[in-house]
């Protein structure tokens, strides 16, 4: 069980009537205001990436999918070898501003092909490793910062990869992220001082957030963008609203569910990208010039399977594509080593090949945001190579 | 090394209803903790049954529930939740589920009015089966076998929103878990891989081999761009989930050769009723190789029926079996004493659930000081232990479906098919915290609709914090908590209430 360590005490106050513009400026001069923002979106269930980012180019790519090879003419091309699934157009005009990158053929070393495995060698950022209880981004986070929603994971539950001695949160909406009936202090009282390690420290990471986020609520502007109805769509919106708010948010997670698609995969993707296109364009426009200084990075568990299976739909695989989006993204490529789509060339002839180790991907982006972070300490066991997919530094 | 085992099993067998190691639970608390484990949550009446019937006893019979006389209120309104009685064929054409109404709408052209009193109708199946989850977790007598029908459901889930199991999960739950929980592994198991809620949710239905088609049908299938071949999925999660964990030690060649034995294992009719039919024309008859065995050529349904039995009798599945069981029910990490108790009276008496169950329960570990307390309650544990602590009357439980979706269960909704967890790592963060708290309130001062708490007839009288802690915690509160319920002295006794469920000592069990 992993122990946090509550350094935010003194911050607690008791609640009541106009209590919670002090904690908003508190957290402004903590140096809250106008943090880098990193967003981690995982697409779970393993995305099909060479439906995605299609090798269109590749000779094997239309025999390889006998009935899930898109038409060229249908495709969105973007080099003599890649194109978009017609479902990713909301993101062309990113692209074409080199806001957004596709890094092709990116992975993990592990082999396994089980959703939980991967999903959790992904989030903890140790495959192969299952005993690391704390996840990568809640490492990249660090201890400090004053402001109580710095680590925000939107949804019900705490993301793994958010999970960790750090304080984070779960916000499943900001709007209803508030106690019933004034028991406030009482609660706060109860579990500040409860014996109970685990229900203390996350009791007490409730209570900060609550303030904070009952401030942020009531002084919002609408969106300038508008998201999807979905999962992933709310989550974008609300952590757009946080950013904005300046309320001390550095590190967020988002997910979206349904990825996994074994049977008729055609019409499953058309809307799941269309979701995932929508929303990321959503927020990069909710952002405006904001966007400089976020990036948001994308992941699935695994790729699937090079060949369609007897199923109109894919199986379990290995490479998959990752996007990187914000301001100072060196965008509009698809950048990552190819490996093609030769049998020789698969891995253990059936999959895409891992060419980038994911967390050179993402410790590229822990750098940007964090600056000299140990990345040894955040990817336990592994020397990244920083990915380059970032502007140089200004 | 099982023989070891198997001995020392058979010795501590005999219940005695103390730990034999150094520190141990007051007879109180372990009173209290065997309320709290073997049902979901403990109530007044538990406590005194317990003391009147002598914990062996009262053990003995949970683990028999066929000998409790099940609740006559709860039998009633079961009784007029009218879809969980209904066959597959009949759920199918009361209920159909959405994509059978497009289609029929692309070829009739039927109004949308229709259509969309059908999807209420489709609505029913899924509100009549969570309404009974939570009233059983209420009020049914045999507590016991109602988690571990929860237990068994979350261990071979299926998701409910997935195309045709809308109509198959009744069923499912209805005739291929629960008359298992307390059964055979061997029949569960094959209970679940013959179910078409299963076969449909995790594709196997849909994985043939076109070998054995005549020509002329492979050519028209590849015409009509029919799908035809192997699909992994079912597979792997046997494999992963289902039976020997995913350390278990099998391969890729594994999965892939246990998806080759389950070709053909489909779904008849899944259109007018959705029944198990093996259909030997799509199987794939050559030999394969599962786990170092052969599974000889030109067979059929023995196939899949022969990896049942090699991975019933396989010792990964044993542990794996014990240690989630251990997991729910002693501690998230259970001690591995415990563990190889279990799987070596899963392997001695071939997957006898009821044996293992048993083993667990009366081991000196479940009864150890360290496992006091130690489980975090899922929220499905928590809503039905503040209302069986509370004495509350169920009307409607829609309300109560969508305080377990904020606390992040909804009822038959996993996506994945882990299940939902009994891991506290999953339910201790902010946003279930707050859902946790609120739901404390809210449930105590009557503001949860379709549920009723007559607080003063449950409190009888009893009006400090103290007394009102102890009456809903069952034992005395500790000192951080007290001093918080007393810091309010005008606090009225639902407000107290509402703290005591709401706070950090009901979290656990």
């Amino acid at each position: 069980m992993v122990r946090r360590t509550f350094l935010r005490d003194t911050a607690l106050t008791m609640f009541g009537v106009g209590m919670a513009p002090a904690w908003l400026s508190r957290a402004a001069m903590a140096g809250a205001a106008r943090k880098r923002v990193l967003v981690a979106l995982f697409q779970r269930g393993a995305m099909d990436g060479l439906h995605t980012v299609v090798p269109y180019g590749e000779k094997r790519y239309a025999a390889l999918r006998p009935t899930l090879a898109i038409a060229r003419d249908k495709l969105l091309e973007l080099d003599g070898l890649f194109a978009f699934h017609p479902a990713l157009r909301p993101l062309l005009p990113l692209w074409e501003q080199k806001q957004l990158a596709a890094i092709h053929a990116t992975g993990s070393p592990d082999p396994t092909r089980s959703h939980f495995d991967a999903q959790d060698f992904m989030e903890s950022g140790t495959p192969g490793r299952k005993s690391t209880r704390d996840g990568w981004l809640n490492r990249a986070a660090g201890p400090g910062g004053a402001s109580p929603i710095r680590a925000v994971s939107m949804g019900g539950t705490l993301a793994r990869s958010l999970r960790g001695a750090n304080p984070a949160v779960a916000v499943q909406s900001i709007g209803s992220f508030q106690v019933k009936g004034g028991a406030g202090n009482e609660f706060l009282s109860m579990y500040g001082k409860s014996g109970d390690a685990a229900l203390q420290g996350t009791g007490k990471e409730t209570f900060a957030a609550v303030q904070l986020l009952e401030t942020i609520n009531k002084s919002a502007p609408a969106p300038r963008a508008e998201y999807p109805n979905s999962r992933l769509g709310k989550s974008l919106e609300q952590i757009a609203k946080l950013i904005k708010a300046d309320a001390g948010l550095e590190v967020a997670f988002a997910d979206s569910t349904g990825w996994d698609t074994h049977v008729g995969q055609a019409a499953a993707l058309e809307r799941l990208l269309g979701d995932f296109a929508r929303s990321l364009a959503a927020f990069h426009q909710d952002l405006g010039t904001r966007m400089e200084d976020v990036t948001v990075v994308t992941m699935s568990e695994f790729g699937r399977t090079a060949k369609e299976n007897g199923t109109r739909g894919t199986d379990h695989g290995h490479a998959n594509v990752m996007f990187a989006m914000g301001g100072d993204v060196a965008g509009g490529k698809v950048l990552g080593d190819w490996p093609g789509l030769e049998p020789e060339q698969l891995y253990e002839g059936r999959d895409l090949a891992v060419t980038t180790d994911f967390r050179d991907v993402l410790a590229a982006a822990v750098r940007r945001h964090a600056g000299n972070t140990d990345l040894t300490a955040v990817f336990p066991g592994y020397k990244p190579r920083l990915f380059p997919f970032f502007r140089p530094m200004q | 090394m099982y023989r070891i085992w198997t001995a020392f099993f058979l010795a501590s067998a005999l219940f005695s209803g103390a730990p034999k190691s150094s520190s141990r639970l007051s007879k109180e608390d372990q009173i209290l903790h065997a309320a709290n484990r073997l049902t979901f949550g403990a109530t007044p009446q538990d406590v005194a049954a317990i003391r009147k019937m002598g914990m062996e006893k009262w053990v003995d019979q949970q683990l028999h529930p066929e000998t409790i006389a099940e609740n006559p209120a709860l039998t009633e309104r079961l009784r007029a939740l009218d879809s969980l009685g209904l066959s597959n064929a009949e759920l199918i054409q009361k209920y159909p589920p959405p994509q059978l109404i497009r289609n029929k709408k692309k070829e009739d052209g039927e109004a949308k009015a229709e259509t969309m009193a059908a999807r209420q109708a489709v609505r029913k199946v899924y509100t009549d089966l969570a309404e009974a989850k939570v009233l059983r977790a209420v009020h049914s007598n045999r507590q016991l076998e109602e988690l571990l029908t929860d237990f068994w459901f979350n261990h071979f889930n299926v998701f409910f929103d997935k195309g045709f199991d809308r109509v198959l999960v009744t069923s499912y739950e209805r005739d291929a878990i629960r008359p298992h929980v307390l059964g055979n592994f061997r029949d569960l198991l094959l209970a679940t891989a013959r179910h078409p809620a299963m076969l449909f949710y995790l594709d196997n239905w849909t994985s043939v081999s076109t070998d054995g088609l005549p020509q002329v049908r492979r050519k028209a299938m590849a015409k009509q761009k029919r799908a035809a071949g192997l699909n992994e999925n079912y597979a792997r999660e046997l494999l992963e989930l289902h039976t020997m964990g995913v350390d278990g030690g099998y391969t890729q060649k594994d999965v892939t050769e246990v998806a080759r034995c389950f070709t053909g294992w489909s779904i008849a009719e899944i259109r007018e009723g959705a029944k198990f039919q093996f259909r030997p024309m799509l199987h794939d008859r050559k030999a394969k190789q599962v786990l170092g065995e052969v599974i000889q050529p030109g067979r059929g349904e023995e196939d899949g029926l022969q990896v049942l039995d090699i991975l019933v009798r396989h010792p990964a599945t044993a542990r794996f079996i014990s240690t989630k069981l251990a997991q729910r029910f002693v501690s998230d990490t259970p001690p591995e004493t415990l563990v190889a108790k279990m799987a070596a009276t899963f392997t001695k008496s071939r997957g006898d659930l009821r044996a293992v169950t048993r083993t667990m329960l009366t081991a000196p570990e479940f009864w150890a000081p360290e496992a006091y307390k130690a489980k975090m309650k899922m929220p499905l544990e928590m809503i039905a232990s503040a209302l069986r602590a509370t004495g509350a009357e169920v009307s409607t439980t829609a309300a109560l479906q969508q305080e377990l979706r904020t606390m992040g269960q909804p009822l038959y909704r996993k996506v994945e098919p882990t299940g939902y967890t009994a891991m506290a790592d999953e339910w201790t963060n902010s946003a279930a915290l707050l859902a946790r708290m609120n739901f404390g309130i809210s449930v105590a001062s009557n503001k949860v609709r379709g549920v009723r708490v007559d607080l003063d007839g449950r409190l009888d009288g009893k009006r400090t914090a103290a007394e009102i802690a102890e009456a809903l915690l069952l034992r005395r509160p500790a000192a951080e908590t007290l001093a918080a319920l007393e810091s309010n002295a005008g606090a009225s006794p639902a407000r107290v209430a509402g703290l005591v469920l709401g706070g950090p000592e009901f979290q656990r069990r």
